[in-house]
């Protein structure tokens, strides 16, 4: 069993479909807990203390938001600047966030072709990410590869629905452990590992 | 019994201090605390003043002199000028109105023309002291009621002046003009020419205006370079008894003498300091004033002719309400409004002793007359602050619900029922909530008691109703059973604890959130269980704090941070101190005060919550980094 910790960040929630969507799915989950940074924090005044001890009780961190400029929302940034502090979560006495998991959910306007060399976006989504990825480095945690909603400015209500019980069945199966380290390394996006456990299911 | 002074003060004063704040306690205002407080330590209660009380009045009388120049103050030429069709119309014709009513009453009971216009004049006029006393007790100065009244008794205290002028000539020779007696002696003019008189008049008025106008401020500049305060408020008081002493002189209304040096004086930049200096002495007069009425009443003259006495007053006070009821009507003074107009100046002022003096004096009246009506007028006084209060409990809310919401404005009432949001209170606190929810498209419904706002508010297009919002019915046709949030905008904090009891009574669904005066207000709020409390200038005072460190250098983003900390701990400091408050309510009030702040001060010191970011805070890891 694993406690996971949505960090979910949208500055308008209320416009966004794909996120509203996702949020309805994952948020009565046993051992998942959700926390809304812009709604917890309207002026980005980010309780510290409050934010080291939710990331103390949880094995699994996400971050959840639409992918701004090849990055997060403000507040992400604004969280990581602030509550990953040294000789907490980094440094030679850094070691509160030691052995967690953390990962990146995030949603994208352009397709998965616009996200390479030849594409509109030059480069993966998993190369924009590297400073998650090196972020967790530093902070001794395992970084594991995002779960991407594509394509969302033309998506239908099918594919969302779709992704959103994607999301569901991943959440779960990070809940009870069901992936290894492995099946981690085999995928690019953490949406691959979704289909077979839907099968199996 | 000792007749010394101080034994004399000590009787008022103690008097004083007993009943009025018991008065107050129990919602019965200041001034019938004095008149009780009057009535008790008078001939016919524990007599430890006899007949001097008369004397006292006199002297106390100057309390409405200068209660004059503080209203003076507090009213420029330009608001005077404005108010200019309401003194002359409803002041003329309630006097003239009066007169002519009481005048036919007193004809219809046989008693002699000329003396019947004598007593009609005199029960025209209404008493400046009790009503604006009251008026501003209640805060209802500023309201259509409170300005008309003003006007009236404005009017009043100029009309006295012919009066005294025509009484001589209302003298009918049957009646042996008093000798003893008499506080009004003949002033010096009598002695001149007659041609002469009204351009004297003339001059000391003009007078007085060009002295306000040009040589007070250089005066008092200089007064104020001394640094002492108390020669300032000998120079004030100069200048009122001053100006009394000559009004008196050529034979014109004190009180309207210095209620126009207050008029000149109220552009100057000394207006605050001459009010608060000169306040205290206004209120002791008044108080004694109040007391003197109180302790006048001849009870063994009551006790004597009850039927009689009471009929009067009855009669007279009526009289006095119809006349009073009918001009309201006709100045479109709404519903309730009229009500605290015509209840408010119903009695028949503190004029009428010396008119009754004066004409006994002159041998108008009779000294039965007099000594009756006199008796007449000191009840009626006493009986206003009742008058009024009956008029607030009674009738008021009965008047306000039928007239302004139900019968009238039932049409907007039916689509506001779904407003999610109630504003009670809609003075600059609550109106910009309201004005932001509604640039929001955010529907609101807005309360307030202040009928002279909302008619402004109504002009502009909003919704909003008249009425005291602690009263539940008001709220349930505002639609508190359907809105989700009320907003607690007023700013009396007893009224505020009675309508959170009300709505948490009636409307327990309902979010309150309540505006707050200050942390001690907070924790009384706190202890009614309220979980959204704004203090009002929390969030100013702390903007403010941001600028003054931005000025001295600091990063304006750290300064903006420093005091969000600063207001997060304080709320947490606040609901800390309010549990422990109420262990040490032994405590005297500025023991306590001390103590919080001091426990405030030692609490910033020590909180970790007021740490800077640390995230932010580069030391630590070029520290590590090095090692």
């Amino acid at each position: 069993m694993a406690r996971v910790l949505i960090q979910f960040a949208h500055p308008a929630l209320s416009k966004s479909k794909v996120h509203s969507s996702l949020i309805n799915y994952c948020r009565n989950i046993n051992d998942v807990t959700f926390n809304d940074l812009y709604e917890k924090y309207p002026d980005m005044f980010i309780d510290v203390a409050a934010e080291q001890k939710l990331l103390l009780q949880h094995d699994i961190i996400l971050f959840q938001h639409p992918f701004y400029w090849y990055s997060s929302p403000a507040i992400i940034k604004q969280w990581l600047d602030l509550v990953l502090e040294h000789n907490w979560a980094y440094g030679t006495r850094g070691n509160a966030l030691v052995g967690k998991k953390m990962g990146c959910v995030i949603s994208c306007g352009g397709g998965p072709d616009t996200y390479q060399e030849t594409g509109r976006n030059r480069y993966s989504v998993n190369q924009f990410l590297l400073p998650f990825d090196q972020t967790a480095h530093l902070c001794k945690m395992e970084y594991l590869p995002p779960f991407v909603v594509h394509g969302t400015h033309r998506i239908t209500k099918e594919e969302l629905m779709r992704y959103a019980e994607q999301y569901r069945a991943i959440l779960e199966a990070l809940v009870h452990d069901q992936f290894s380290a492995l099946d981690y390394q085999k995928v690019t996006y953490l949406n691959e590992l979704a289909p077979s456990l839907l099968t199996t299911k | 019994m000792q007749e010394t002074f101080f034994f004399q003060a000590m009787v008022y004063l103690a008097a004083a201090v007993i009943m009025v704040p018991i008065a107050k306690k129990i919602g019965l205002g200041s001034v019938l605390g004095y008149l009780l407080a009057g009535i008790i330590i008078g001939p016919a209660g524990l007599k430890f003043i006899g007949q001097e009380g008369t004397d006292i009045m006199h002297f106390a009388e100057f309390g409405v002199v200068i209660m004059l120049f503080v209203i003076g103050l507090e009213l420029e030429p330009s608001r005077l000028w404005r108010l200019r069709k309401s003194i002359l119309g409803t002041g003329g014709l309630q006097v003239g109105l009066t007169a002519v009513l009481v005048a036919g009453l007193a004809l219809a009971f046989g008693i002699d023309w000329k003396q019947a216009l004598a007593l009609g004049m005199i029960c025209s006029l209404s008493s400046t002291a009790i009503v604006l006393q009251s008026l501003n007790e209640k805060g209802l100065m500023k309201t259509p009621a409170g300005q008309s009244s003003f006007a009236v008794l404005l009017f009043q205290d100029i009309a006295v002046i012919p009066m005294l002028a025509l009484f001589p000539l209302l003298a009918s020779g049957e009646i042996a003009p008093a000798t003893e007696g008499g506080h009004h002696s003949a002033n010096v003019l009598d002695s001149l020419p007659t041609w002469l008189q009204p351009i004297i008049t003339l001059g000391s008025v003009a007078a007085v205006v060009i002295t306000g106008r040009y040589a007070t401020p250089y005066l008092f500049r200089i007064i104020a370079r001394t640094g002492m305060r108390e020669m300032f408020t000998a120079t004030a008081l100069l200048l009122v008894v001053g100006i009394a002493v000559l009004m008196t002189t050529v034979g014109l209304s004190p009180a309207l003498g210095t209620f126009l040096a207050g008029v000149v004086l109220a552009n100057s930049e000394y207006r605050h300091e001459l009010e608060s200096d000169i306040d205290p002495f206004k209120g002791l007069l008044l108080g004694l004033f109040f007391i003197a009425v109180g302790a006048s009443i001849d009870f063994d003259l009551v006790l004597a002719n009850p039927a009689l006495i009471l009929g009067l007053v009855f009669g007279i006070m009526l009289a006095k309400l119809v006349v009073l009821f009918f001009l309201g009507r006709s100045f479109s003074l709404t519903r309730d409004q009229n009500a605290i107009f015509s209840f408010g100046l119903c009695q028949v002022g503190e004029f009428a002793f010396v008119l009754f003096s004066f004409s006994s004096q002159e041998g108008i009246l009779s000294k039965e007359i007099t000594d009756t009506m006199t008796a007449v007028v000191a009840i009626s006084m006493a009986l206003t602050p009742l008058v009024m209060l009956v008029n607030e409990k009674l009738m008021l809310p009965r008047l306000t619900l039928t007239a302004d919401v139900v019968e009238d404005r039932e049409s907007d009432l039916v689509d506001e029922q779904d407003s999610p949001v109630i504003i009670a209170g809609y003075g600059h606190f609550g109106s910009t909530i309201g004005r932001f929810l509604q640039a929001n498209n955010i529907r609101t419904t807005v309360l307030d008691s202040n009928s002279d706002n909302i008619d402004r508010l109504r002009r502009m297009g909003y919704h909003v109703h008249y009425g005291d919002a602690s009263r539940h019915d008001l709220l349930e046709i505002a639609g508190a059973a359907k809105a989700k949030v009320i907003v607690i905008a007023i700013g009396d904090e007893e009224k505020r604890l009675e309508m959170i009891e009300t709505i948490k009574k009636h409307f327990p669904e309902l979010h309150i959130l309540v505006r707050s005066t200050n942390r001690y207000d907070a924790y009384d709020l706190m202890n009614a269980g309220i979980l959204h409390i704004y203090r009002e200038t929390l969030d100013t005072s702390l903007r403010v704090g941001i600028d003054a460190m931005t000025l001295l250098g600091h990063r304006a983003h750290e300064a903006t941070r420093a005091a969000k900390m600063f207001f997060m701990h304080d709320e947490r400091t606040l609901k800390r101190l309010s549990a422990i408050r109420n262990d040490d309510e032994y405590y005297s009030a500025v023991r306590e005060n001390q103590q919080e702040l001091s426990r405030l001060i030692q609490a910033d010191r020590t909180a970790t919550t007021l740490r800077v970011d640390e995230g932010w805070d580069e030391e630590s890891l070029i520290a590590d980094n090095g090692s």
